[in-house]
């Protein structure tokens, strides 16, 4: 709750001085909340007088954390294709953690196994916001998912013929950590 | 001449009391009745933890088996109250372990549960079988993996909407091969990944399990193989409902859902294409309670086809995408539909996905069994309420919470009085309230005059004087919990009968017109009542004067005085 710095308000008003509680306590944000709710004129949007309650509606935190989608922006969905499927998925790159989490996610989407190793039958690959097709697992993290377009789930096989490995796709993970 | 039964008889008779008010009333016959009443008893319900401790519980009734606890406000629910505010069931742990082990069953809402406090329970109690947590925290899976390993004989494990840390354990795999006694595994709120075929496994050795609730990392192939290994469960919450619907999988999937003819309550799909959605058709039409207040994105057309196959459906909750249209199409086909909870799908949406007082009607006028309902709506009108009321004379539960809290009927912007009056005067049963909208004095008027059976009411943001809680004060006898924010009540009401919150569990009072005098004058007086003043921050700097309002404040009724865990933001008078 933000409060002013000396927890005073001084507020010209008709009423006698000292009279009543919420002009002696202080708090801007209970000021506030009065103000929308007895004042309804009607100038502040609906959302900016919700964003000034607290617990309103009143829907249980775990629901909130859990169900409702969050404001826009944090969600970062891709369009992910793989070799020989015949439609694209969609992936939500902003709650995972790491590379290690996005391909367990791809790998769970699409039912194969990507893994990190040289026997693996495909490789993740993504365009970027230059329009660049690039190897997973260069460059950090959130500076990945910042510049991730869309993803691709190559075949290993065309992959060594364009000179992209899985075993530089392994170093990119474990530099990542 | 009763007095000469032998106490085998007394005891023999009692065993046949369940309801706490029953076995109340037995104890106060005399003294002797008292004694054979309280080493008989075995469950106990303690709305309010801090109500008495854990040692009298104890002393009172030494074979106690099952114990249900609650401990934050409801209010804490909409984070209005300090995580650290108490509730800690560890104590009463501790006590149990000490003083008695038979314990087999512990219910827990709101409370705080460290891994410490599951890992006693782990090893103090031998016939240990049942743990219900609902709305609780403060542990990991690190204390789940301790109930999984040491409970020899656990029948339930449900955890619903708890806040769990996952440090990557192996809980489930905890379960040692001898288990084969799980009736009831709820599992749907863990975050983490579970070990698939350790839960393959256990759900082929128990053969008595007939409620699972998964998590959402628990995909379709694996659901399909459990659903083939337990055709027998009653109750199902599916994890991830994501895959191709042309797939092998999904085939298998539809082929065994067909099998499973028990099924009687289904919820989860916490992560669902709609699509895959026609695998659930076969078993819709058994279905007495559906839940998917959590599946994300499903559309209304989707929703509705599904709805429409759920003729015996006698609960649901959903979420308000469904639309006023897609709550006629459940007026019309699900005609035993007695509890429906409505929630939002986004907080922040005003237009699309709301539903309006036209859902409501409908309900009401298809479904006359209704007896519960939880609606969250965009707006709400005096007549919509007098239908319902008309329509709808059974209700023990009516909540409904408006988008703006304060918005007033929506055709004639008069206050949403008359409406409430309705409700209160046709649901003669009425136990539970919230009203919501543009509200004044006078639908408190009312709930005083006609909510006789009223045990628990919830207002924000509503009433215009002291007058308006006094009227609920005075006219609801049977009372316990009233909770209020953002009203204009003060002290007048507050002290207008102190009396009174000795006949009730909790009053609860925030943004109001109490002030700190008022509170202090009411605790003196009334020393078998905490009251607590909740400050986040700095207001108690300025010490403690006592004209200036008080930002919240929650009283109970105790028999053992001021509780000594709390933080320092929380002052009991």
């Amino acid at each position: 709750m933000a409060k002013d710095g000396l927890g005073l308000e001084i507020e010209l008003t008709l009423a006698l001085p000292g009279g009543g509680g919420s002009e002696a306590s202080g708090s801007m944000e209970k000021k506030e909340k009065k103000r929308v709710f007895s004042e309804f004129s009607g100038e502040e949007t609906n959302t900016a007088k919700k964003n000034k309650m607290v617990g309103w509606p009143p829907v249980c935190s775990y629901r909130r954390k859990n169900s409702f989608s969050e404001e826009e922006g944090t969600k970062m969905y891709v369009k992910v294709s793989m070799d020989g499927a015949p439609f694209l998925r969609k992936i939500d790159l902003s709650p995972l953690e790491g590379y290690s989490s996005l391909l367990m996610s791809l790998e769970k989407l699409f039912f194969c196994y990507i893994g990190e190793g040289e026997s693996s039958e495909y490789v993740p690959i993504y365009e970027d916001k230059d329009g660049d097709w690039m190897l997973v697992g260069d460059v950090p993290w959130k500076m990945f998912s910042g510049s991730c377009k869309r993803l691709r789930i190559m075949k290993s096989l065309d992959a060594k013929g364009i000179g992209l490995h899985a075993k530089d796709l392994l170093e990119g993970i474990s530099i990542e950590a | 001449m009763i007095n000469y039964f032998p106490e085998e008889v007394l005891e023999h008779v009692f065993s046949f009391l369940t309801s706490h008010r029953d076995r109340n009333a037995v104890s106060l016959v005399c003294k002797s009745w008292y004694n054979v009443e309280r080493f008989s008893r075995g469950k106990v319900f303690i709305g309010n933890c801090y109500a008495i401790s854990p040692e009298r519980l104890i002393s009172r009734f030494p074979r106690v088996r099952s114990l249900t606890l609650k401990g934050k406000p409801h209010f804490a629910d909409f984070n209005l109250v300090l995580h650290d505010w108490g509730g800690y069931v560890y104590p009463w742990i501790e006590a149990m372990a000490k003083g008695c082990t038979n314990l087999e069953e512990l219910r827990l809402k709101r409370m705080l549960v460290s891994d410490a406090s599951l890992e006693l329970i782990a090893k103090s109690f031998p016939n240990f079988k049942s743990l219900v947590l609902v709305s609780c925290e403060g542990f990991t899976t690190d204390g789940l993996a301790a109930i999984a390993s040491n409970c020899r004989f656990l029948r339930e494990l449900d955890l619903q909407e708890n806040e769990v840390e996952d440090p990557r354990g192996q809980w489930l795999s905890c379960f040692p091969d001898s288990c084969t006694s799980l009736a009831s595994l709820n599992f749907a709120c863990l975050k983490g990944e579970v070990n698939l075929a350790a839960l393959e496994r256990l759900v082929a050795r128990c053969r008595n399990l007939k409620s699972l609730r998964l998590n959402h990392a628990v995909p379709p192939d694996v659901l399909q193989k459990i659903l083939a290994r337990a055709p027998q469960l009653v109750d199902l919450g599916a994890g991830s409902f994501v895959h191709d619907p042309e797939s092998e999988t999904y085939n298998k999937l539809k082929n065994v859902m067909q099998k499973c003819t028990s099924i009687r309550s289904l919820s989860g799909f916490l992560d669902v294409n709609a699509r895959c959605l026609p695998a659930i058709y076969p078993i819709c039409i058994n279905l007495t309670s559906l839940n998917l207040s959590y599946a994300p994105g499903i559309y209304s057309k989707e929703l509705v086809k599904l709805i429409r196959k759920c003729k015996k459906l006698q609960c649901l909750w959903i979420l308000d995408t469904i639309g006023d249209k897609g709550l006629r199409v459940v007026a019309s086909a699900c005609k035993e539909l007695q509890e429906l909870r409505v929630f939002k799908s986004d907080p922040n949406d005003v237009g699309n996905a709301a539903i309006t007082e036209e859902g409501l009607v409908a309900i009401s006028a298809g479904c006359p069994n209704l007896n519960s309902l939880l609606y969250f709506c965009r707006q709400m009108t005096n007549t919509a309420l007098i239908t319902v009321a008309k329509n709808c004379p059974n209700f023990i539960r009516f909540r409904l919470c408006t988008l703006d809290p304060i918005t007033p009927d929506a055709v004639t912007m008069q206050p949403l009085d008359n409406g409430f009056g309705a409700i209160v005067q046709s649901c003669k049963g009425l136990k539970r309230l919230s009203v919501s909208g543009l509200l004044t004095d006078q639908v408190f008027l009312y709930i005083g005059m006609y909510a006789e059976q009223l045990e628990t009411l919830s207002i924000a943001f509503a009433g215009n004087s002291d007058k308006g809680m006094v009227y609920v004060l005075n006219g609801c006898k049977k009372l316990k919990k009233l909770e209020i924010r953002d009203s204009p009540f003060g002290n007048m009401a507050l002290l207008a009968d102190t009396g009174k919150y000795e006949t009730m569990r909790s009053l609860w009072m925030s943004s109001c017109k109490v002030t700190f005098g008022a509170c202090k004058s009411l605790a003196e007086k009334m020393p078998r009542l905490n009251v607590e003043i909740i400050n986040e921050g700095d207001e108690m700097e300025g010490g403690s004067d006592d004209r200036q309002n008080v930002e919240k404040m929650y009283l109970y009724r105790t028999l053992v005085g001021p509780r000594k865990d709390a933080p320092d933001s929380v002052w009991t008078l």
